[in-house]
Formats: C-alpha cells, structure tokens, sequence
C-alpha cells in the first residue's frame, strides 16, 4: 500500500479474500438481525415497565436503562465475553464455549445495549399519546395491557417507529465492536485481510463501501416510513 | 478487592505516569474533553454549510455527514490510524491518531445536533433581526445562536456522553486508556475478571450517569425557561 501506487481493488474482491469478507459481512448481518429481534420485545416490556403503577417494576427498569446506557458497549462485550462465563456453572461454560461464544456474548451484549436504548424511545412515544386515550379506554373498559395493546400502542407506534429505525442503523454499526472479542464478523476480516495482504486502502474501503450500504438503506427506509405514515397530531 | 485496588489503582487511575506517557481514567477524561471541545466547532461550520443557500456549501457538507454517520466509529478510527499519516506526510502519535477520529466522527454527529438547535429558532426571529438591519453573521451570533444553544444544551451534554464512551474504542489501536489498562491488569491477575471488568464498567458508570443527570437538569430547565418567555417565536 503506498498513497501514490496503484490500488487494485480485484486483490481483495476475489478469492479468498473476498470469502474472508463476505462470511464477515454475512455474520454482521446475523448479528444485527438476531440482536434485532430479541431486543424489539424485550424493550416494549422494559418500556411498558417504566410506565407501569407498580413502583418496583418503574424502578427497575430504571436501574437497568441507566445501568447499561452510561456504560460503553466495549466495556459490555468484554464483561460478557472475559467476566461472564466465570460465574456460569462447568456445564453451562462447557455448552457456551462449544457454541461459538465469541457470536453468542456479542450477541448478548448487543441486544442488553440495543434494548435499553429502545426501551427509551419507545416509553416517549407510548407518552407522546395523550394520557386521556388511556383513561378513555380505561373508562370503557379496557384493562390497562388491553388498552396499550388495542389504543395506545397503535397511535404510538407511527412516532415510535423512526427512532427505532435510527437505533437499528446503530445496531448495525456497533456489531463492529464485536471484533474486539475476536467475533469473526466484517470488521475483524477486515483487519484480518490487511494483515494477510497489506492492502490496507482496498480491503477498509470495500469493508467501509459495506458498512455504508447498508446503513443507507436503513436511512431510506426511515426516510420512506416518514413520507408512507407521518405522525398525526392529535 | 483491596488487594486488586492497591497493587493496580494509581495505573487504573493515571497508567505509568510520570514514569511513561499518561494513561489510564486521566486519559479517558483528557481524550473526551479534548474531542469535545474541537469537535463542536467542527459540527457548528459543517451545520452552517448544511443549511447555507450555497449548494457549493450545502452539497460537501451533507455528503460528509451522511458518509460518516454511515460508518462505524472504529472504522473511522482505522481510517485515521492507517491513511492520515500518509496524507499529512508524516506519523502522528496514537493520541493525536485518536483525537483526530473523534473529532471527525462526533464533529458529524455535532452539526445534527446544531442543525437540529438553529432550525428550531423560528423564522421570524431571523426575519425581524434583517428587517432591523444586522447583518446575516451578526442575526446570526447575537439573535439565533444564544436562542438556539439553549434548545440544544441537552442533546450536545448527551453527545458528550456518547464521546466519553467512545474514548474506549482507543484501547484496539493499542492507547492506554482505562479499558485497555483494565484489559492489561485482567491478564496480569487472570482470576478476577468479574471484579476487574465490574470496576470498569462501574467507572464508567460514576462519570457518564453523572453527566446524563446534568443534561436531564439543563432539559428541565430549558422546558421552564421556554413555559416562562412569551411566544415571540412564529
């Protein structure tokens, strides 16, 4: 690599670097979309329990958005993977390190940072809906899980939706953090590309051109949600 | 605990200062004040170029925000470690290596948070200064700045928060920062990664929630201040 050669860009976009950089990409992907998935529900109830009367359950779920959200995601993934295992049971540590522990705390700490995050942006949406819906749909009768369910959280959901699409592309990019645990997702090929082929430019501005791909295309889903169902005012 | 505290504190707290370069909590704090303080005059020019009349302004500066808030922090960060010595000609230390990536990337982040604050000052607070006859850059300065960094305290402490965090990506382009030292004691003593990760984790803990309850006062504040003026704003 030297700024005034030549890049060659086919070095690392075909054999097996190229593979290097694909299973690398695919594996972010994973982890993004499996992280995704278990913080989506996982964050309603965290939000529905900071909203909730019953003060054990507020606090609660007080301690843990603050817990996690002032506390790197660096410093979650290296807790997970180094301090965590420590306290599981023999067995339990046998099964994790048999099963790809490097993806599976990465995966744990992504959702537990994810989720607190979402949690947050869905507790001011739910709150955006004016508290007369909620006492409307009390008065008729509506238990309080019913009435989120069938009067709140349809209404809350087209101002809750843009957030969560902007903590998804974050999502996206802190799977990048993972490598510091030796996750074998895009980032950590990356580095393991460069080192193999002192390719620096070509292999970070593929892993880069990968990276803003996608979190374009979450930006202009979040940008056509937008203009599909804008938020209405009561 | 007593012992981990009294064998490794003063290198947790400030590395091997005075005896090498300094590290440690000193070096987290110093990085993120640093990054901040730089970062904000970045994110308010590229703020005035994003929303400047000029498209030779306005076109530069959303292509730069959209590319960067696209890409992870850490790539930014290899990005800075591996191609800005060779674009300044000559080798820059891992602080200044550091420092440059978190000013680029929170510079991004800066000037949504500015745009966002300007764009919130109403129109005719701008029109009426021109009708009185101040000039574009003194409206501006003395009318919509003071009116808009009021509605953006929140957000930029917040950023602040996010900075400190990010201070711990340093730790994989091998700086002494407090997660790296954390990483460094844990392989020295090996079997106390729960204490050692937990001590970690809850200093950081101490300094981000500090700040986020700083920017939680200054939001309750700025929701009072705005109850009290008159509606001037249209």
């Amino acid at each position: 690599m030297s700024i005034t050669g030549q890049f060659d860009f086919s070095v690392v976009t075909t054999g097996a670097y190229r593979s290097w950089l694909v299973s690398g990409l695919g594996l972010s992907l994973q982890l993004t979309a499996i992280s995704l998935a278990l913080s989506l529900p996982a964050a309603a109830t965290v939000a529905l329990m900071r909203l909730s009367g019953i003060r054990a359950l507020r606090g609660l779920g007080t301690v843990y958005v603050e817990a996690v959200r002032n506390v790197p995601l660096l410093v979650h993934m290296m807790f997970w993977y180094f301090a965590m295992p420590e306290l599981l049971p023999q067995s339990a540590r046998n099964w994790l390190y048999e099963h790809d522990a490097e993806s599976v705390c990465a995966v744990i700490a992504l959702t537990l940072y994810t989720c607190a995050y979402m949690a947050e942006d869905i507790r001011s949406g739910v709150r955006a809906v004016p508290v007369t819906q909620l006492e409307a749909a009390r008065a008729l009768g509506f238990g309080f899980l019913s009435s989120m369910r069938r009067v709140i959280l349809p209404q809350a959901l087209r101002i809750v939706v843009p957030p969560l699409v902007s903590q998804t592309l974050n999502l996206w990019k802190n799977t990048s953090i993972a490598t510091v645990i030796g996750t074998a997702e895009l980032m950590y090929q990356a580095q393991r590309v460069e080192t193999d082929s002192f390719r620096g430019v070509e292999t970070f501005g593929v892993a880069t051109l990968a990276y803003l791909s996608v979190s374009l295309m979450i930006t202009a889903f979040a940008t056509w949600f937008h203009h599909r169902f804008p938020a209405r005012s009561p | 605990m007593t012992e981990l505290i009294r064998n490794y504190g003063v290198y947790f707290l400030i590395g091997q200062f005075p005896h090498g370069p300094l590290g440690g909590l000193a070096l987290t704090m110093l990085l993120g004040v640093a990054a901040v303080l730089l970062a904000l005059p970045l994110g308010v020019l590229l703020a005035l170029a994003r929303i400047s009349r000029r498209r030779l302004l306005h076109w530069p500066a959303t292509a730069v925000v959209y590319v960067v808030r696209g890409t992870p922090a850490l790539m930014v960060i290899f990005w800075a470690y591996f191609f800005l010595p060779a674009l300044i000609g000559h080798k820059m230390g891992q602080v200044t290596t550091m420092l440059a990536a978190l000013v680029i990337f929170n510079g991004t982040y800066f000037a949504e948070v500015v745009r966002a604050g300007i764009q919130g000052v109403g129109r005719g607070q701008m029109e009426a200064a021109r009708a009185l006859g101040l000039s574009h850059a003194k409206t501006l300065r003395w009318i919509v700045f003071p009116q808009a960094l009021r509605n953006m305290l929140p957000s930029l402490v917040n950023q602040f928060v996010a900075t400190l965090k990010e201070t711990s990506l340093a730790s994989i382009i091998g700086l002494q920062e407090v997660s790296f030292i954390a990483s460094q004691v844990n392989s020295q003593v090996v079997v106390h990664p729960v204490a050692i990760y937990g001590a970690l984790a809850l200093t950081f803990f101490a300094l981000c929630f500090g700040l986020s309850r700083l920017a939680h006062v200054l939001e309750k504040r700025v929701a009072v201040q705005r109850l009290e003026l008159p509606q001037a704003d249209g």
